[in-house]
């Protein structure tokens, strides 16, 4: 018997806004615990919300990025629950009337292009955080968090496959970023994933009952605990068996799932109308203004690079990851040169000058039209590729031109055909032995020769003459 | 120089108080600490708290504040042993400006818990008495406001109008109470019972004393998003102004067959008054009068079980401990009195899923009716005239096992909070001593008018009484 699996995922993504949803507390994440909080965010007596436009703004870039309808008016609601990290003893979120509906988005599925639907985008406020290990024998609470903006995104169940998943999540959070809605920091919790699966017989319509993951905070996590739970439910039904409507926390060191104790999930969340807060309303002037403003998305982006650049799909995919990147790509390639040459340097030397530093293309010390100018020098030959990879890393701490940096490090490439020549000369003078080996047909033994020359050149002879000027004397 | 010379005297109607009228702190301090105690105060002010004060239209002026009002310096206690002993961090945007105006805060008063019940019995800390007759409840749940005002401890003071919060109690003590349109006075501070419809009130001696004050309170607040952007008008002027041509409506719903021969007799006299003070009077009709006590008990306590979630003993008040979080939330909330808990209950109930259209759903709409017939009845009228209250104050106890002969009373006041309009009661003479209440309802943003005609009832009782 065949079986697949239908899921469905939820996901809340923190937005990138200076302060908080309802309170003009600044959102920080490391500080001293409770250091950002107020009368608001602490819900404490007589306190009432304020919206934050900016979060408004950045709800939208979201809900528009995601092809969604927008609705120009939406009602905020209570979700009534009791937990020490939430102060009020409810959240304020969207129920009945959310801010956008109806979107959808794009990835690369596992059979070729895919899409998934976006049923709803709506606002809501984040809680705090419950800090088991600060305080021996008790929790604290800290309350920092609580109240910062949060946006919620549902899909449509269109997923039959982990991996699917993981591929739309990553569109998702290239997209997200891309807009500037959110940085999408998953360690810090800045995107949260839940997902509803279900499995069904190949080809039926029907729909099996499903069950909910929670509390996973990675990609691989998703695909690993979806993976884990269709086959769980598979075999299930396979053993005749049928499978219960259940909450399932992930774990992620042990990777395992664990049911939750009923009493968490039954909760009866009360939604209703808050009273504090009126409708949201948004002008259609404004959603265009803001759909106006949004940047090409990444998938374009991709497939542009490819076809306009010729990149492969690799490269374009990697130049792609974010908006930083593939901008600092394009100044390169508006400076000078062969596209794939820049798609060669940003990708390789440029990226591991990063991971070393941790900037990103945008906060990296050496500035597109340094690396463009770095790469002309390579290209003319008057740089070594070596060598210029150093020269990149001088870069990043020196002010300077790469033309001044390299006189004033003596890495200009030797290109005097004489000078090459005395030194192919006195290899092939002391090396008799891998001459003959050359000359009987070990081609191979080439680029020792080279390597020879070019050690005794210290390093500063043009590799392509010196392998031409080998080939050339060899011949004779 | 009393507090109302001082608005009405002078070309610009600002009077600068160095002395008023009232009794001192101390006198207060004096007769609430002895057998002549009313209980009207759950905190009062150190004298050093009153030697400074602004410069402005209250200079020197003792105001008193419902304890649902946060302040600093004093306790905020909503009359609850859950709030016990607590300090606010923060001052509501009300009593900013009244300090920013010159008041002084003399003290906090007592309350039906959070603002729930019409007697102020349901205060933590006691009941309060009412100063026309001590063996009655002074109304409620601003009770310790009225009081106040009524036994001149203070000639003005700040109460919260939910469902007639402020002009039931002002009824019971012979005294004046005012709500404005809802959205005038920022909520900032005010602890919410149910934030759809709390509005801060004022009560005072006279009309033009609680309008001075409602000047001084008034306007929009940004920290609060139902308050709105309107210029504020000088209500002490309406008060003096006059009602020569205004159009009054007697909705028949507020005149049931059961009212005491004794009350209706009052009203009509009043009515009489507005007619020789100038007025015309009509018969209007409010045909969805009837459903507004269930539809206020509804909304109220589902907002209230809601607004209320927050005190769980975990960032501030009263926290009973236990081993497992949960139980700690029981013994905390434990704290809270009966009518809280009842009315906790009762919004828990009517939210819950698979209930929530029928009884939610349903009271919303008939509030939209409501609202409906009172823009439908002031295309006609200018203001309405009702009794604030079926009966005046009834004795101590009379009502405390009877939840809905309690709720009753406040059957013509909730309509005002739950269409959003203002409401005035103002004294209109005495059944057996006692003092009676008429009430004016005014359409959205059209106080002055209201004050304008409570000015005039009062003016024809002060001319021949």
């Amino acid at each position: 018997m065949n079986w697949e699996a239908v899921i469905g995922v939820e996901i809340h993504v923190r937005l990138k806004t200076q302060h908080k949803l309802f309170c003009g507390n600044r959102v920080v994440f490391g500080g001293e615990p409770n250091a950002h909080v107020c009368s608001v965010c602490m819900g404490l007596p007589g306190a009432l919300p304020v919206l934050n436009p900016e979060a408004v703004e950045l709800a939208l870039r979201t809900a528009l990025a995601l092809e969604c309808t927008v609705h120009l008016e939406s009602v905020w609601a209570r979700k009534t629950y009791f937990y020490p990290d939430l102060p009020k003893g409810y959240q304020i979120t969207q129920f009945e009337q959310p801010l956008a509906t109806e979107g959808k988005i794009d990835f690369s599925g596992s059979e070729g292009d895919a899409f998934v639907c976006i049923r709803r985008v709506h606002m809501e406020e984040d809680a705090g955080k419950l800090l088991h290990d600060k305080v021996p024998g008790a929790t604290a609470i800290d309350l920092n968090r609580a109240g910062t903006a949060l946006v919620e995104i549902v899909t449509e169940p269109d997923f039959r496959t982990p991996g699917d998943v993981r591929s739309f999540l990553g569109e998702l959070k290239r997209t997200l970023e891309y807009v500037g809605a959110s940085d999408c920091n998953m360690e810090q919790g800045g995107l949260r994933v839940d997902a509803n699966v279900s499995v069904r017989k190949t080809g039926s319509s029907g729909l099996g009952n499903k069950t909910e993951i929670k509390n996973v905070n990675s990609f691989s996590g998703v695909e690993r605990a979806l993976s884990l739970e269709i086959a769980r439910q598979i075999s299930t039904v396979e053993a005749g068996n049928v499978v219960r409507q259940q909450t399932l926390l992930w774990d992620d060191h042990r990777a395992e799932l664990r049911e939750m104790r009923s009493k968490e999930e039954s909760h009866d969340y009360r939604y209703f109308p808050e009273p504090d807060l009126p409708p949201l309303r948004i002008s259609q002037e404004q959603v265009t203004v803001v759909l106006n403003s949004l940047p090409e998305l990444p998938r374009d982006r991709r497939c542009r690079f490819e076809e306009v650049y010729k990149l492969t799909e690799y490269d374009a995919e990697v130049l792609t990851q974010s908006a930083a990147t593939a901008d600092y790509f394009e100044e390169v390639v508006g400076i000078v040169i062969d596209p794939k040459v820049a798609a060669k340097w940003v990708t390789g030397p440029l990226q591991a000058l990063m991971n070393q530093l941790g900037e990103d293309a945008q906060t990296v010390p050496v500035r597109p039209e340094k690396m463009a100018a770095l790469i002309g020098l390579v290209e003319t030959g008057a740089v070594s590729e070596s060598a210029a990879k150093s020269v990149l890393v001088i870069l990043a701490e020196e002010d300077g031109s790469p033309s001044d940096i390299i006189e004033a490090r003596g890495l200009l490439q030797e290109r005097d055909v004489h000078r090459i020549s005395t030194w192919v000369g006195e290899v092939l003078a002391t090396h008799s032995e891998e001459v003959d080996r050359y000359r009987a047909g070990e081609s191979k033994i080439l680029g020792y020769l080279v390597g020879r020359v070019m050690h005794s050149s210290g390093g500063a002879a043009d590799p392509r003459i010196v392998r031409k000027l080998l080939i050339e004397r060899l011949k004779n | 120089m009393s507090l109302q010379d001082a608005v009405s005297s002078g070309s610009s109607g600002e009077g600068n108080l160095s002395e008023s009228a009232c009794r001192s702190l101390g006198q207060i301090r004096e007769i609430e600490g002895g057998p002549e105690g009313l209980n009207a105060f759950l905190a009062l002010a150190e004298p050093e708290d009153l030697e400074q004060c602004a410069e402005g239209p209250l200079t020197g002026v003792l105001v008193a504040v419902k304890d649902n009002i946060c302040t600093v310096g004093l306790p905020t206690t909503c009359g609850s042993l859950i709030l016990k002993g607590y300090q606010s961090p923060y001052e509501a945007t009300a009593v900013r400006k009244l300090r920013d105006a010159g008041a002084l805060i003399v003290g906090k008063t007592n309350l039906d818990e959070f603002g729930m019940g019409s007697s102020t019995e349901n205060s933590a800390f006691g009941p309060t008495l009412n100063p026309v007759d001590r063996g009655l409840v002074p109304g409620g749940s601003s009770g310790g406001s009225a009081a106040a005002v009524a036994a001149d401890y203070v000639r003005v003071a700040l109460g919260s109008d939910t469902g007639g919060s402020v002009r039931q109690p002002a009824a019971f003590c012979g005294v004046v109470g005012i709500k404005l349109t809802y959205g005038r006075i920022s909520r900032y501070g005010l602890v919410a019972f149910a934030s759809s419809l709390d509005q801060i009130g004022t009560i005072g001696a006279t009309v033009i004393e609680a309008s001075l004050l409602l000047e001084v309170v008034s306007g929009y607040d940004a920290r609060d998003a139902t308050s709105v952007e309107k210029p504020v008008p000088r209500y002490r002027d309406a008060a003096v102004q006059g009602i020569e041509g205004m159009v009054v409506g007697i909705p028949s719903e507020y005149f049931p067959e059961q009212l005491d021969p004794t009350v209706r007799r009052l009203l009509d006299e009043a009515c009489e008054r507005l007619v020789a003070a100038g007025a015309e009077v009509r018969p209007v009709s409010l045909p969805h009068t009837e459903f507004a006590i269930p539809c206020y008990y509804v909304l109220a306590t589902a907002e209230a079980s809601s607004n209320l979630a927050r005190y769980d003993g975990v960032r501030f008040g009263v926290r009973l401990p236990a081993e497992e979080v949960g139980r700690m939330y029981e013994l905390t909330r434990g704290n809270f009195g009966a009518e809280v808990k009842r009315r906790i209950m009762l919004g828990t109930y009517v939210l819950s899923s698979g209930y929530y259209d029928a009884y939610y759903g349903t009271a919303q709409r008939t509030r939209a009716s409501i609202a409906h017939d009172f823009e439908a009845v002031f295309q006609e009228v200018d203001v309405l005239f009702t009794p604030t209250s079926p009966t005046p104050a009834f004795p101590l106890g009379e009502r405390v096992f009877d939840p809905v002969a309690m709720y009753l009373s406040d059957v013509f006041t909730v309509t005002a909070n739950l269409a959003g309009i203002p409401g005035i009661s103002v004294p209109i003479g005495t059944v057996d001593e006692l003092p009676l209440g008429g009430q004016l309802l005014g359409p959205w943003w059209g106080e002055s008018k209201l004050i304008a005609a409570a000015g005039a009832i009062e003016a024809s009782y002060e001319d021949n009484t």
